[in-house]
């Protein structure tokens, strides 16, 4: 009785769970495997439809009573790599009007004209031209031949399921592509903008926690940038910034705190010096990563303010007693509630910021020394056309991640689990 | 010690004046105001003796009726120290340092001698100061891009800081941005298929989602655990990897440029986070009213849809909303996949915008204030439901 009650909660389980893990199945794990697939195969944007026969049909008088026309078919495969076999080709005619000295591969009967072509290689173009005549002598209607279309059809490769693999892509992405300078401004991006996010969430956690007016409506507005759309909002710091007449070098240059201009997005480089010594500062990635702490430190700042809220008001109360000061609050009692949640969302939010791709593709567009390993995965596939390149560069995103999450739950995982 | 402790009153408390006031200023020659001086260090000195007139009072006058004199004293000094401004700048120093004043009720001599008040004094400003600074860079970017969308980009090739409205102008010329990018650029059918797209992504997620969590929640089958782990990490990965094996198969089948496909993938992509809040949610009902359920001979469906459904429709709700918002947001899928303005979402419809150099930055700014002010008048006015969903561990952006 158990037994098949048990067997009955599993069937009704698995058909409730089965939709929702096909469908993420499909979408989201069969593409990370798909990119190992692609990743070593030597493919570009242009070759990933599947080649077919093509036809163009133009239609000519050829004399004066237009009773005999000359059809002229613009052949083509429409793949540049790949050859289609075994084109079948078929054109329909009215009544009455039949081929004059039809080609060889082609055979007329009941009304249609039907051709064998073979196998086209890649590239493969023909001008393949029919004269029609009508039996009766009497006028074809030009617009007839021309609104029926010609039918083709050929046996041809996927491109993507074809097994010629190489692994020239890696090598391209490890020997080519400036890799280790793509790899530090990556760990540059990822990680000050985590750290930045994290020490911004805790200040505002911080601040909202006390007792002041007006909390609720700090902490709804505290949110906005990270519910913004981030196309609205990229574009907004780009008018800000711009050089010619953004509003924020307007302002610096009017108060005279800035002589010139400062091209904050578009300059790689600006050389500072503090004390006599001079150094130089990623400038466009250091304006990426402030836009990107600005945007994403509301997240850090609401998991904190939750915690901070949950310690009880006794531990600061008796600490009032002992005749602690603020900052010793803050260090003895504050900081050990939170490393927990400090620790997640540093994962958290490493991780995302790793992938980021759109907040730097609309800033900058990843000029300017701010091409992250997300970027390149965009410029490879889409700008240089390499779809196999870019599907490289993201197996190298995707390597990188497990072995960030594998470190992650060697070092903290086990003491945030116990939170 | 008194004299080390007020030093530190009198700094930090000008210093934070200062701050609120250069604010002022800044807002203030956005306005069309011609300053070109921040006057820091005067303001800054009046300032110290301002904080130091209100701990020498002390409380021997009226709590109000010193505030006001002495900010009316400050309002006039200022007034004399800066450049020419006009009287509305004037009165709001004055609001500024009354409020400011009104701030400062709990010093006087007496509390400048008690514990750590360095610390605190430090701690209070800050505090302050704080929330000064960041409500002001959150807010900035958001009112450039509101003014922006009602300027001309003549006027601000001209004069970048003058974000001035004229409001005699007649209202159609005010919103002519809005006007022109509903008429030549077509954004009302761009509103049109964000909303279908997003409203059918919570649809369609929703559907797939409530029984799936439902099942993770309450019944045993095997491979359970498995898969409430890899939920979690699903949605910790990339949608960056994802968009070259999409883009190809999604080219194949003919499904880029067709709002079917996006609908999808954004489907796909918030299914795991919507899995997760209800599970989380469902757990939290009394199985005992189930079993209630079941005696009268319900099935699963039944339970799902006259138990669950109604018991759970804050949690719904808020991931119904959840979902909507990042599939408004949504960007990198809309970019790899649609490439024919037929087909765009608002999103995609901005960046198309601008993309063509020559488009002036008043229509982006008031395409982009159309594409944030529904998510923003959203969250606001769900801000509860939403904020604990969020902190329930969904943290999908």
């Amino acid at each position: 009785m158990s037994d098949s009650l048990s067997k009955l909660e599993k069937r009704t389980a698995y058909t409730l769970v089965l939709p929702a893990v096909l469908l993420v199945f499909a979408i989201v794990l069969f593409p990370i495997f798909a990119n190992v697939w692609i990743s070593f195969k030597d493919i570009e944007l242009k070759d990933i439809r599947i080649p077919e026969p093509r036809a163009k049909k133009i239609v000519k008088s050829i004399s004066e009573n237009q009773s005999e026309l000359k059809i002229v078919y613009k052949l083509r495969n429409s793949s540049l790599i790949q050859e289609i076999r075994n084109v079948q080709f078929q054109d329909k005619f009215p009544t009455n009007v039949s081929p004059v000295n039809l080609d060889s591969r082609c055979n007329f009967q009941s009304k249609k004209v039907v051709c064998d072509f073979g196998n086209w290689e890649a590239k493969y173009r023909e001008n393949f031209e029919i004269t029609i005549q009508n039996i009766n002598g009497e006028i074809i209607d030009k617009k007839i031949i021309k609104s029926q279309k010609p039918i083709l059809s050929g046996k041809a490769d996927n491109p993507l399921l074809t097994t010629n693999f190489t692994l020239e892509n890696f090598k391209k992405v490890f020997y080519e592509n400036n890799f280790v300078e793509l790899l530090l401004t990556t760990f540059y991006f990822t990680f000050f903008g985590t750290i930045g996010a994290i020490i911004f969430g805790i200040l505002a956690a911080q601040l909202v926690n006390q007792n002041i007016q007006g909390r609720t409506y700090m902490r709804g507005i505290l949110l906005f940038p990270y519910v913004g759309p981030v196309v609205a909002l990229a574009y907004t710091w780009t008018l800000l910034l711009d050089p010619n007449s953004g509003t924020l070098n307007a302002l610096l240059v009017n108060f005279n705190i800035i002589e010139q201009p400062i091209n904050l997005l578009g300059q790689k480089y600006i050389t500072m010096s503090i004390l006599g010594f001079e150094f130089k500062l990623r400038l466009a990635l250091t304006t990426v990563i402030f836009f990107e702490i600005w945007r994403y430190f509301p997240l850090a700042f609401l998991f904190i303010l939750a915690r901070l809220q949950a310690i009880p008001q006794s531990l600061y109360e008796a600490a009032e007693v002992d005749g602690a000061s603020p900052i010793q609050k803050f260090i003895h009692i504050t900081l050990p509630q939170i490393t927990a949640i400090i620790s997640i969302l540093f994962m958290i939010r490493f991780i995302w910021n790793f992938n980021k791709f759109e907040d730097i593709f609309l800033l900058t567009g990843g000029a300017s020394g701010t091409r992250t390993l997300p970027i390149n995965v965009y410029q490879q596939g889409f700008a240089v056309s390499d779809i196999g390149m870019g599907s490289a560069v993201s197996i190298v995103i995707v390597m990188l991640l497990l072995s960030f999450m594998v470190i992650y739950f060697r070092l903290i995982g086990k003491r945030a689990n116990e939170v | 010690m008194k004299f080390k402790s007020l030093t530190i009153f009198l700094i930090i408390s000008s210093f934070f004046l200062t701050c609120i006031l250069s604010i002022w200023k800044i807002m203030s020659t956005l306005q069309g105001l011609n300053f070109t001086n921040l006057n820091i260090t005067p303001v800054f000195l009046i300032g110290i003796l301002l904080s130091l007139a209100f701990v020498l009072i002390g409380n021997k006058i009226n709590h109000l009726i010193k505030i006001f004199s002495l900010s009316f004293i400050f309002s006039i000094s200022y007034f004399y120290l800066n450049e020419a401004s006009p009287y509305w700048y004037i009165f709001g120093v004055f609001l500024i340092t009354l409020f400011f004043t009104n701030k400062l009720k709990k010093y006087n001599m007496q509390s400048l001698q008690e514990d750590f008040i360095s610390e605190k004094i430090i701690f209070d400003f800050i505090t302050l100061f704080g929330i000064v600074f960041f409500a002001f860079v959150i807010l900035f970017p958001f009112y450039i891009m509101f003014v922006t969308s009602f300027k001309t980009q003549i006027a601000l090739l001209v004069n970048p800081l003058d974000f001035s409205l004229d409001f005699t102008k007649s209202l159609t010329e005010l919103f002519k941005s809005y006007f022109v990018i509903f008429e030549t650029y077509n954004f009302g059918r761009y509103i049109l298929i964000s909303s279908a797209v997003s409203i059918g992504t919570v649809i369609v997620t929703l559907l797939f989602a409530i029984p799936a969590a439902y099942a993770v929640a309450r019944l045993n089958f095997f491979g359970k655990n498995f898969l409430s782990t890899s939920i979690l990490i699903i949605y910790m990965f990339p949608a960056i990897v994802l968009v070259i094996p999409l883009y190809t198969v999604f080219s194949q089948l003919g499904l880029r440029n067709s709002i079917f496909g996006l609908l999808i993938v954004y489907t796909a992509t918030t299914l795991p986070v919507a899995i997760y809040m209800l599970q989380g949610y469902f757990k939290s009902i009394p199985k005992e009213i189930e079993d209630a359920g079941i005696m009268d001979g319900q099935n699963w469906f039944g339970i799902i849809l006259k138990i669950i459904i109604p018991l759970s429709l804050p949690a719904i709700a808020s991931v119904a909303l959840y979902v909507f918002m990042i599939a408004w947001n949504e960007f990198l899928f809309s970019l790899m996949f649609l490439d024919s303005p037929k087909s765009f979402t608002l999103s995609r419809a901005i960046q198309y915008l601008s993309g063509d150099a020559e488009t002036p930055r008043q229509y982006l700014m008031a395409g982009s204030v159309i594409v944030t002010l529904p998510v923003l008048f959203i969250f606001i006015y769900f801000e509860k439901y939403l904020v604990s969903g969020l902190t329930a561990g969904s943290v999908k952006e």
